[in-house]
């Protein structure tokens, strides 16, 4: 154990200490009644010695939390313009929903005519969610995006199969992807050929045709892709996968560019993972939970993960139908246990749905839109942007200027002494030093304004002073962060100090 | 309603400034003819009606917290979740921060994951967790991409123990597809009464893996310790599954040397939800972390001289390695990482054990009780924990249905998954059940067959 524990020298300073250092024997948070029940004999030899968990009470906990969560920056607290993870509020009505006790206190197995709410709100959800992307069936099972981008390459594969075709082992990537698409891909034994941009950040044309063939898989597509762009060919595009029997996977990360604006179905995308944690405003949470429905063309309706929520018995003008679950004929099989991210996915992303409507949505992806324009327009004479054209919901910029060794990472660091959250940076891979900016549609002109006039004096500041840049940034509670030493010393855990119950 | 802040005013300064006319206008990129369908969905809700909708679908559920009395387990368990978890990660500055790239202003997810791993890692005995899987049944599932990796792909077999839950099962089998794999051990017609011994004669050279559950999908305790200690003879892995709740209680999988521990936090303040989102934990020993999936926070300092922390080892991952990744994993379920973090330090050493004790208990004087009924009876003769299978005399659906008559949602009907098991009830109790509740299951079942 202690070759893994802490063991950092006595003068780094400790701005808040661990649970496990603020343990002392014997102390209690929250307890439980005594057994109603008579005792029944423990089984010894198979018990544990030590339950080596911190003792605190609940007001410890509560204020270790409560400065820990002052340590985060988030969007309830400012502008969070990361490009390709959607970062728009998330309206608190969701976080009352979900946790109504009709969802909270159901359980996954209980017979379907105890949960028609439950499933009602499901199977609802699926239909909106064809709607709006114009796909012909929809799973909610997948847990993430990179999740419904597995389940779609289990489905591709499937597909593929079933018509006895097991010699396609070429998925095809535009360079402009997301890391998760190589690797979903991967996770099945395919092989990735990458295809180039063109000069317009389109894919390249007669790269893709190059590498469409009998033994081509399909194309995993961004669109907009990860520069913001619309793909200008986009039906072309389709049609050579097409052509060469391969299939077309959209990846629906950029989604929140589209609602009411294009269905990816009637453009020919065969299938596509949703984001409900982007696009349908489900927090992101420091990480998850998530949910990546994915939608389907009819073709590959029958090889969706099961379960689907469906009608079991048609209802008439007095009974309304009985929702149950029904398993897809030639189904890939199961993606995770139960039904997916019910409660604090589906539900939030219901009523989302619900208090859009369909102009709501529309004005969603337009205002998304127009809020990356704006910047962009702001921003173009002091950051070069390489693919530079009427954009989606974000633009990538470079993050370096000609004769100055500032870089995208010390723009980034330095828009924290700003208050604002830095764009991604470093992807898209394609554009040098890239900084890639999502506005996303909740953010007014004066933020908007701000974190323009931010980046313009930091610009300015990279030529007068990029110390002040290197070293940023300096008005947070945090500075940079050894991360060799991280890597190098790999301490992962702590643990209650030795001799913790000589502790008075 | 929506959330879009522009006055009509700043909407049209900002198209002057881009050059536009209209908002149409920044669309032009899109194929005409399918620019701007129209989407057939209800009309919008303002904030006040969709919480009435939402509130009638809500209560036409039937909720073990109130409507019903609940017996049903099976990987999902009712468990009281305190207060306190439900007001911190109801924080904005916990559940609306992204996953945490920026660390010098994430450091207070940064620290919470920190601290959720060390404390699954004391939990399971293990020396190291990952910061989090969408559930149980997939971090099994990465169990097995692990020890594919760990071998480079050199072994090809993996030995399932027949009571690992169900769907996890079926989970593997689809993760796995098309990876070649041998999956053995995991057939319907497998002898459920013998102990781990049987599975110890499907391993060998061959095998990168093997896979049980602790306590098994029946309930029942094995100690694993000479499973493991024959599987290590022959080269092969460990991956135990286990439920976090026994382990306030029993010995670690860490102590009888497994070598992947995994399994469903749920029952770690999460609530039931229908099915999630859950919590998937992966703990491994320390010489595997460089295969391991996921996300990991490693301790360091900033350039201020402060204890900070970082994700580190990323160049395992997706948006690194790309397709020789680990695993494609990216969103995990931090928020619910947080929330199990919270339950583990406000009940302690000392909660975590009341509340493992209370479900032992509880079980045990459930299992006694219907035991005494005749023509009922319990199934096997191990030592269990909060689960446990009791044999019927008729058909466990037919019980079932009568007992939902009585406001009791019963147990699992095995016969699902196990067609010799079709009189089997898969019963789990937790500190939720008052003793009066387990009578009113004792009456019910007694009453079953004089009707």
């Amino acid at each position: 154990m202690s070759s893994i524990s802490t063991a950092l020298n006595a003068d780094v300073k400790i701005v808040e200490p661990t649970l496990f250092d603020l343990s002392s024997p014997g102390r209690k948070g929250v307890t439980f009644p005594d057994p109603d029940v008579p005792r029944a004999k423990l089984p010894e030899s198979l018990l544990r010695d030590d339950l080596p968990l911190p003792e605190l009470a609940e007001v410890d906990v509560v204020r270790h939390y409560m400065h820990l969560s002052k340590f985060n920056y988030s969007v309830d607290d400012g502008f969070y313009p990361l490009g390709s993870c959607t970062m728009k509020y998330n309206p608190k009505i969701n976080e009352d929903t979900c946790r109504l006790p009709g969802y909270v206190y159901t359980h996954p197995l209980q017979p379907v005519e105890t949960v028609q709410g439950n499933l009602a709100l499901m199977f609802t959800l699926q239909e909106w969610l064809k709607e709006i992307s114009g796909f012909d069936a929809v799973t909610l099972q997948p847990a993430a995006g990179a999740h419904g981008e597995f389940t779609g390459v289990l489905i591709m594969r499937a597909y593929h199969r079933s018509r006895g075709d097991a010699k396609r082992v070429k998925m095809l990537i535009p360079d402009s992807a997301h890391g998760t698409n190589p690797a979903s891909a991967g996770m099945t034994g395919l092989t990735i050929v990458q295809i180039p941009s063109d000069e317009r950040g389109n894919i390249d044309l007669k790269a893709l045709k190059e590498q469409c063939d009998d033994t081509t898989f399909g194309l995993m597509m961004t669109n907009p892709n990860t520069l913001g762009m619309f793909d200008e060919h986009v039906e072309e595009v389709i049609k050579i996968v097409h052509d060469c029997g391969g299939l077309v996977y959209g990846d629906g990360a950029n989604l929140n560019a589209l609602l009411g604006i294009i269905r990816p179905g009637d453009v020919g995308f065969d299938l596509m993972h949703f984001n409900l944690h982007k696009t349908f405003a489900v927090p992101h949470g420091g990480g998850g939970p998530g949910s990546g429905p994915v939608g389907v063309a009819p073709h590959l309706a029958d090889f969706l993960p099961t379960p689907l929520v469906g009608i079991i018995e048609e209802g008439d003008d007095e009974t309304p139908p009985l929702f149950g679950f029904v398993t897809p004929k030639k189904s890939i099989g199961r993606m995770k246990a139960f039904h997916g991210h019910f409660g604090g996915g589906h539900v939030r992303a219901f009523t989302y749905i619900a208090m859009h409507g369909p102009d709501g949505l529309r004005d969603i992806s337009e205002y998304a839109v127009l809020n990356a324009n704006y910047l962009l327009a702001r921003l173009r004479n002091t950051y070069h942007v390489p693919y530079d054209r009427i954009c989606m919901h974000e633009f990538v910029a470079e993050g370096q200027f000609a004769g100055s060794d500032v870089r995208a990472l010390d723009i980034a660091k330095r828009l924290m002494d700003y208050k604002f959250h830095p764009p991604t940076n470093y992807f898209p891979l394609i554009v040098h030093e890239a900084l890639m900016i999502e506005p996303t549609e909740t953010e007014n002109k004066d933020t908007l304004d701000a974190f323009a006039d931010a980046l313009i004096k930091i610009a300015e500041e990279a030529k007068t002073q990029p110390e002040l840049l290197h070293n940023a940034p300096s008005t947070t509670l945090f500075g940079r962060m050894d991360e060799v030493k991280a890597a190098r010393e790999l301490v992962l855990c702590c643990w209650l100090p030795e001799d913790y119950e000589k502790i008075v | 309603m929506t959330y879009i802040p522009h006055s009509p005013k700043e909407r049209d300064v900002m198209l002057a400034t881009i050059g536009v006319k209209s908002l149409e206008d920044l669309f032009k990129d899109i194929p005409a003819k399918h620019r701007f369908p129209k989407l057939d969905l209800p009309p919008a809700l303002t904030e006040m009606e969709a919480a009435a909708e939402l509130a009638e679908l809500a209560e036409s559920n039937e909720n073990v917290r109130g409507d019903l009395i609940s017996f049903l387990g099976a990987g999902a368990y009712n468990h009281y979740i305190p207060a306190v978890i439900n007001h911190i990660i109801s924080r904005g500055e916990f559940y609306t921060a992204y996953t945490p790239y920026q660390p010098e202003i994430s450091q207070g997810t940064l620290q919470a994951i920190f601290e959720y791993q060390s404390l699954i890692a004391a939990l399971t005995g293990m020396d190291v967790s990952n910061a989090s899987h969408y559930d149980g049944a997939t971090a099994a599932a990465e169990a097995v991409n692990m020890a594919f990796a760990q071998f480079r792909g050199k072994r090809k077999k993996v030995v399932i123990s027949p009571t690992v839950h169900p769907q996890y099962r079926a989970v593997i089998r689809t993760y796995t597809q098309g990876m070649s794999l041998e999956l053995a051990g995991d057939n319907a017609e497998a002898d459920l009464e013998s102990g781990p011994e049987s599975l110890a004669s499907l391993v060998d050279d061959n095998t990168m893996l093997v896979i049980v559950q602790y306590p098994d999908f029946f309930g029942r305790v094995y100690d694993y310790t000479e499973l493991i200690k024959s599987a290590h003879s022959k080269g092969a892995l460990v991956c135990v599954v286990t439920n976090p709740t026994a382990l306030g209680l029993f010995k670690t999988p860490g102590a009888m040397d497994a070598d992947i521990v995994v399994g469903e936090g749920q029952p770690l303040g999460i609530p039931m939800w229908f099915g999630g989102p859950w919590l998937g934990f992966f703990t491994t020993k320390k010489s595997f972390v460089h295969k391991m999936a996921g996300r990991l926070v490693g301790e360091t300092v900033d350039n201020r001289g402060q204890r900070s922390y970082v994700l580190t080892l990323t160049s395992r991952e997706q948006h690194i390695k790309r397709e020789r990744a680990t695993s494609n994993i990216c969103t995990n379920q931090g928020l619910l990482a947080l929330a199990s973090a919270v339950y583990m330090s406000v009940l302690g050493k000392n909660g975590m054990r009341q509340v493992a004790e209370l479900c032992y208990h509880k079980a045990h004087y459930a299992a006694e009780q219907l035991s005494q009924i005749e023509g009922y009876g319990m199934c096997f003769p191990e030592p269990f924990f909060h689960e446990f299978v009791l044999c019927c005399p008729k058909p466990a659906a037919e019980v079932n249905a009568h007992l939902l008559e009585h406001g009791i949602l019963g147990g699992y009907d095995l016969g699902q998954d196990y067609p010799a098991l079709k009189n089997h009830l898969l019963i789990a109790v937790t500190e939720m059940n008052s003793k009066e509740d387990i009578d009113t299951l004792v009456d019910a079942l007694s009453e079953v067959d004089h009707e």
